[in-house]
């Protein structure tokens, strides 16, 4: 192996990933360690990497307590109907507390927020969604994030955490490789703020050969959050909250804007409002305490994503697709019809593309609707992520064991898609998720609890050899073959990934099964994913590139293994309309009105599965709307 | 392709290498200019277009279900900070020039280096507050937001 090794020491704060996560984390780490030495590790550009690189046309989490518009209490309730009860309540409320901090910070740097003249307020485009100009959402925080840090290391791919080896379950920074040079990079660090993204790619996209790319979240976004997390032994909490979202068809372009601000509502091919139909027996299988279309109407209470999902999904089923988005009427409105394109070029240019390829023009045609396949991930309106300690001042006993936003590994911490229990951050509340963490990190080295950590040369020189392995096993064996890419004693990273798309989709609750999975075909599902593991170690590399996506498929891999135990685990269909267990279709609040949390012991691979307790802080909206 | 680059105008100067976040756009080694190495790994996200000096690099809809014809252009001036937008649809029937702006201070300048502003003190570190609060989030002096102030608590009956 010629690849040189080079060894960053001395460092306080890693920040693994720079998202908008992990960018909120390396600015205010600045603030609260003035001296310490913050290093960046991300595996693209910072500039325009995780999930908002191509921008944003909204920020979807902003309280607005400055126009006297809600309380940090009112997101709660929100997001906890919206996940039908299953949210850290704790790190909601924290989080919710301070995102308008960081959105007032945003303005003030440059970000064009619009504003409703009227009242002197920012435009909503929802009762938590503000209308921006986000093209250059990422630049600007990235700019931020870099006058914070003392080094930035772009196109450094972070493999795996280091655990200190002076004192167990510590963590001591984290090794990768650099995707351009090849040369392997050691960070010893105190503290970790793991930023990375969430799961794409992990189900078989609707989209085939090459349209794979067009997934909803980016296809960059390889759950390296989690597999980084599950591998250094932390907790995992609320893993089977997969999220599917409905979208417009093929090109996955936004909803949010269409059905909010442009008041765009649904209807089935025939023109037919479908949603009420299906909600009499949904309601049989949720209870009317999260389906209750008439109490909804009367408080504004949301009806839940994915029982929304459900009602698409059926309808479909019945033969009465595809379902339409009906924008003929808004579209009218000149201003209404160039904010639908805007909101487009702001997010998802490819739906842009999409219309201008298909004539598709949403002023004389109502544009078809489908749902997705299904996505990992702990920001958007779903909760996956590591089980973490929540803020002094608000968690209960269980919730809380030091520092906020630690994980059960010492010294790690986490932002964005790698908190579990705090759904709908979105990118504010991922990078106020990150600001929180960088303090604490603080606190946590300030107060010695990071002192006289040691990486032995051995763990890195073990790790060295680990992550070259792909570029070694091809060198190896690719003369087996004249040429191609069928080789008796390999499989590429792209075969892993069809292998893995095509595992979770049939075993897990993909598209083509219609979500559904149960006790069966998870077992199966999880012996097939251990020898998937086995034919990992033998994935081949013939190229630095090809040792990225090696590495993806793998963090993708360990993530999908912890999505499945997770759903075999909670014995119920809690979110229908993200899946369903055909065994058990009902929500079954009695016994599983719990979070889940699993921990993978990382020497023998064994997962122990537990419950842990739901705590409600604030009163329901019914009760304070009876009153 | 999605994103392809056309030939003539691509001068290898490697912008789009730098900046793609699916790292799939690299140099041809034999004719020196960038090229998308893996179509089925891009986003459409458009960073590599708007990074292009030369404006060589495009995008055409995914095979697997847009048809050919039609095209979404992005010309971004970091300068006049605007974006605009041309789209040209497949039959040609709508042809869309839009305008947004991308910043609205110069860049970087009014976001304050933290190593420089004054230290935050013992009470700032003890308490909830993150840098710039609590007035950054109520742009007043009102305080955060705790259980407390704002009349809650944990709701007992915890169910497992």
């Amino acid at each position: 192996m010629a690849y040189k090794t080079i060894v960053e020491d001395n460092i306080d704060i890693l920040v693994a990933g720079a998202g908008l996560g992990g960018t909120g984390a390396a600015f205010e780490a600045r603030y609260w360690g003035q001296n310490k030495k913050i290093v960046i590790a991300e595996k693209a550009n910072i500039d325009r990497s995780g999930a908002v690189a191509q921008g944003l046309y909204a920020i979807n989490c902003y309280m607005g307590t400055r126009f006297g518009e809600n309380n940090p209490e009112d997101h709660v309730r929100y997001a906890r109907i919206d996940l039908m009860g299953m949210v850290r309540e704790d790190l909601l409320f924290d989080m919710a507390r301070h995102v308008d901090s960081a959105v007032h910070q945003f303005e003030e740097w440059g970000m064009p927020i619009m504003r409703d003249l009227e009242k002197g307020s920012f435009l909503r485009e929802g009762r938590w969604q503000i209308m921006i100009h986000g093209e250059s959402y990422k630049p600007l925080v990235a700019e931020a994030a870099k006058k914070s840090a003392d080094k930035v290391y772009n196109r450094v791919a972070v493999t795996h955490l280091l655990m200190d080896e002076a004192k167990e379950n510590r963590v001591a920074g984290a090794v990768g490789f650099n995707v351009r040079t090849g040369n392997f990079h050691v960070f010893k660090s105190k503290t970790v703020v793991c930023g990375a993204g969430g799961a794409s790619n992990i189900f078989k996209p609707r989209s085939v050969g090459e349209g794979a790319g067009r997934v909803w979240y980016a296809p960059w976004s390889s759950g390296s959050a989690y597999a980084l997390m599950i591998n250094a032994g932390a907790k995992m909490t609320q893993m089977e909250n997969r999220i599917v979202l409905a979208r417009f068809k093929d090109g996955y372009g936004p909803v949010g804007a269409y059905f909010l601000h442009l008041k765009t509502y649904t209807q089935n091919a025939y023109g037919e409002e479908y949603e009420s139909k299906w909600f009499p027996a949904l309601q049989k299988m949720v209870g009317k305490e999260y389906l209750d279309p008439e109490l909804s109407h009367a408080t504004h209470r949301p009806i839940p994503t994915c029982l929304r999902n459900h009602a698409i999904i059926n309808e479909v089923n019945a033969g009465r697709g595809p379902i339409h988005m009906v924008t003929m009427h808004s579209f009218q409105d000149p201003h209404l019809e160039e904010i639908g394109w805007h909101n487009f070029l702001g997010m998802t240019v490819g739906q842009a593309v999409l219309w201008a390829a298909t004539d598709v023009d949403p002023k004389y045609q109502n544009p078809e609707l489908t749902t997705s396949e299904p996505y990992v991930m702990g920001s958007h309106a779903t909760g996956c992520g590591a089980w973490c300690s929540g803020p002094e001042d608000i968690s209960p006993p269980e919730y809380q064991w030091g520092y906020n936003r630690m994980m059960t590994v010492e010294g790690l911490f986490g932002a964005g898609d790698a908190v579990g229990g705090t759904p709908h951050a979105f990118s504010s509340g991922s990078f106020t998720e990150g600001r929180i963490s960088a303090k604490s990190a603080c606190k946590y080295i300030d107060d010695g609890k990071a002192e006289g950590i040691r990486v032995t040369d051995s763990q890195i020189n073990k790790l060295k050899e680990e992550v070259y392995k792909p570029m070694e096993h091809y060198k190896i064996h690719r003369n087996d073959i004249v040429a191609g890419s069928v080789n008796p004693n390999y499989i590429n990273p792209r075969q892993a990934l069809d292998r893995l798309q095509k595992l979770m989709d049939e075993y897990a609750g993909g598209v083509t099964v219609s979500y559904m999975t149960n006790d069966k075909l998870l077992s199966i599902g999880l012996m097939k994913m251990k020898i998937l593991e086995e034919d990992l170690e033998k994935v081949a590399a013939s190229d630095l590139h090809e040792l990225l996506r090696a590495w993806e498929v793998k963090h993708r891999h360990r993530t999908s293994e912890c999505v499945m135990q997770h759903t075999l685990f909670r014995k119920e269909t809690r979110w229908p309309g993200y899946y369903y267990r055909g065994d058990a279709m009902k929500v079954d609040d009695e016994n599983w009105h719990v979070l889940t949390v699993s921990r993978r012991d990382p020497q023998t691979g064994a997962y122990t599965m537990e419950k842990a307790p739901l705590y409600h802080l604030v009163e329901d909206e019914t009760a304070a709307a009876a009153e | 392709m999605p994103t392809f680059v056309y030939m003539t105008r691509c001068d290898g100067c490697g912008h789009c290498v730098d900046i793609c976040p699916s790292d799939i756009m690299h140099i041809d080694t034999t004719y020196r200019r960038a090229y998308n190495i893996e179509p089925n790994m891009c986003w459409e996200c458009y960073s590599c277009v708007k990074a292009c000096p030369q404006n060589a690099i495009d995008v055409r809809g995914y095979a697997d279900f847009a048809p050919l014809g039609h095209s979404v252009r992005a010309v971004r001036d970091e300068e006049k900070g605007v974006i605009a937008w041309r789209i040209k649809f497949r039959n040609g029937k709508k042809d869309l020039s839009l305008l947004a702006p991308i910043t609205t201070k110069p860049w970087g300048k009014y976001i304050p280096q933290l190593r420089d502003v004054p230290a935050p003190t013992q009470e700032q570190r003890d308490s909830q507050y993150l840098y710039n609060e609590p007035k950054y989030i109520r742009m007043d002096d009102g305080g955060i937001h705790t259980l407390e102030t704002n009349g809650l608590k944990i709701v007992e009956g915890v169910q497992y």
